[in-house]
């Protein structure tokens, strides 16, 4: 079986700082893959690389068969791809409704109708997606002033809205209360689930990835230290000693 | 669609403006007129600034390139009007279409000082090639076609024309387009990342914000029956940007707005003092103090409204 998505040999240097070291990645179709990693492991970076938003040194990114290297962003989300990110990322000053209804409008690609009412469009499919994600009654407030863990939500159905097949989701549960972060994964395993979508998130929290992935890749100063499922991984002498042992003592 | 009160309010305010040859002087029609052809060309700049969030400092380029177009194909060449108005507006929109290719490439202060940079260059020809355009001592005597040669004739004219313009702008700003040019104001990087091609769009609306400018600036030319170098300078790109913020960038109508409130003051200021220029400081100063989002911003406040497009 050929993989989903295939890293090979990624390199990425910031002014001499190695974020991303030799990193070779392969997956699955259907899968649900966690990297983790303390922060400044270089997690982020490597998502920057996969979704075009940085060009890496050296080293190749393809998609189903696709180079993704070069291409920018709103390319590779048309092929499949779509991400959330660790910092918040939305539209602050539109309705939590627009937010969704304007990724809807660029995946049809409507977004050249200079005539047809934009917030015509997409109502429903809108509607849902809002449904899905549990943000129906909050659809026409200002999505500035929603709670960190609304617009983390908002986040995902921005992403869901699409279409991806591969969903990558920086840090869902960055800054939420443990009860938010079950509901958030709870809801994210789901969705997966639903939409037969294959995942790849990042984690700094290791409680949050064994409940929800299949396999674990660990990042440590830029390179992949370990990869496997959850137990091999959590058993392996070299993560504990760089991961599991600095959070015990943290 | 608009909705329905949006619809007859709108109507409303035109028919008000059909009847004041009935009852106003002439002075008042005279500045009715130069107010609705300030308000388009505010409005214009607006797509640009409130709706992409990109603002430009050389906005009067293409308003004076409108201008002067729509003059000398009247002029000079005596074409009707009926071809040279819509010729200057093609014009000017062509070159914001050249100019924006490049400025698109930029963002922020650099955007803006190539936007600015480029107005200096239409400035310059227009103050050099003296033979077209009249250089320092301008193009004037513009034959004007006799239907629209009274004042009362160009102040119909004029507000069929910016109606026109204005229900333009209105859907297209309103459209799936506007919508998205919205989120990349809001968020750009996010935007990318739904799949938008926002340079690709940033160019688009540069390019509708000029071709509007000129439609504004045609007008202009016409009502004063001549265009000026002053029309092109930064000065005019700084007028209208006042015009916009005092209006409010993140409402449809706010330009329009500012673009009366400003015109206006500025006129019956010009009766009292010679001291404009100081007028326009403190009224600049009190925009970016107090009023960030405008005058409709303040009524939205003033509502119990939240400021929101």
């Amino acid at each position: 079986m050929t993989a989903m998505l295939h890293i090979d040999g990624l390199w990425k240097t910031f002014a001499g700082f190695v974020a991303t070291r030799d990193v070779s990645f392969d997956l699955m179709a259907g899968e649900t893959h966690a990297i983790i990693g303390p922060n400044g492991a270089g997690k982020t970076t490597f998502f920057n690389l996969i979704t075009g938003h940085l060009r890496p040194d050296k080293g190749s990114v393809s998609f189903e068969g696709r180079d993704l290297v070069d291409l920018p962003p709103q390319k590779i989300v048309r092929l499949g791809i779509a991400r959330s990110f660790q910092r918040i990322n939305i539209y602050p000053r539109l309705t939590v409704f627009e937010n969704v209804q304007v990724a809807l409008i660029a995946h049809e690609g409507q977004q050249w109708n200079l005539f047809r009412p934009g917030r015509s469009l997409h109502r429903q499919g809108t509607q849902e997606l809002l449904e899905l994600v549990g943000l129906a009654p909050e659809a026409l407030e200002t999505a500035g002033e929603l709670s960190y863990g609304k617009q983390k939500q908002l986040e995902l159905a921005i992403a869901l809205a699409s279409q991806p097949r591969l969903l990558l989701l920086d840090e869902p549960t960055a800054g939420m209360s443990p009860q938010e972060t079950g509901e958030t994964i709870a809801s994210v395993r789901d969705i997966v689930k639903a939409r037969g979508l294959t995942l790849l998130f990042t984690e700094h929290d290791m409680s949050v990835v064994f409940g929800i992935a299949e396999r674990i890749s660990v990042l440590h100063h830029g390179e992949i230290i370990a990869s496997g499922a959850p137990d091999a991984v959590r058993n392996d002498p070299e993560v504990k000693r760089v991961y599991l042992g600095e959070h015990a003592h943290g | 669609m608009p909705s329905y009160r949006q619809l007859i309010a709108s109507a409303i305010v035109v028919l008000l403006l059909a009847l004041l040859p009935l009852a106003g002087s002439r002075y008042a029609i005279d500045l009715t007129t130069e107010v609705l052809i300030y308000a388009l060309f505010a409005l214009s700049l607006n797509v640009l600034i409130g709706f992409t969030g990109n603002i430009s400092f050389g906005h009067a380029a293409y308003f004076a390139i409108g201008g002067y177009a729509c003059a000398i194909l009247l002029t000079t060449y005596g074409w009707p009007l009926a071809l040279a108005l819509p010729a200057a507006v093609v014009l000017a929109g062509l070159v914001a279409a050249v100019v924006g290719y490049f400025c698109v490439r930029l963002t922020q202060i650099y955007f803006a000082m190539l936007t600015l940079a480029f107005a200096m260059l239409v400035w310059g020809v227009a103050f050099k090639w003296k033979e077209v355009t009249g250089g320092d001592d301008g193009f004037t005597g513009i034959k004007m076609p006799a239907m629209i040669s009274h004042h009362i004739g160009y102040f119909y004219f004029t507000l069929i024309t910016v109606a026109a313009g204005i229900a333009a702008l209105w859907v297209i700003c309103h459209s799936a387009f506007g919508l998205t040019l919205v989120a990349i104001r809001e968020n750009s990087v996010r935007a990318g990342f739904i799949g938008v091609d926002t340079r690709h769009m940033r160019w688009a609306a540069f390019t509708v914000a000029g071709t509007f400018g000129g439609l504004a600036g045609a007008l202009f030319g016409m009502y004063h029956r001549g265009m000026y170098i002053e029309n092109a300078f930064w000065t005019e790109s700084a007028n209208v940007l006042i015009m916009v913020l005092l209006g409010g960038i993140y409402s449809f109508i706010g330009p329009i707005i500012g673009a009366a409130v400003l015109h206006l003051l500025q006129t019956f200021t010009n009766q009292y003092t010679p001291y404009w220029p100081t007028v326009l400081g403190l009224i600049l100063l009190v925009i970016v103090m107090v009023l960030p989002d405008g005058l409709i911003g303040l009524a939205r406040r003033v509502r119990g409204r939240g400021g929101r497009p």
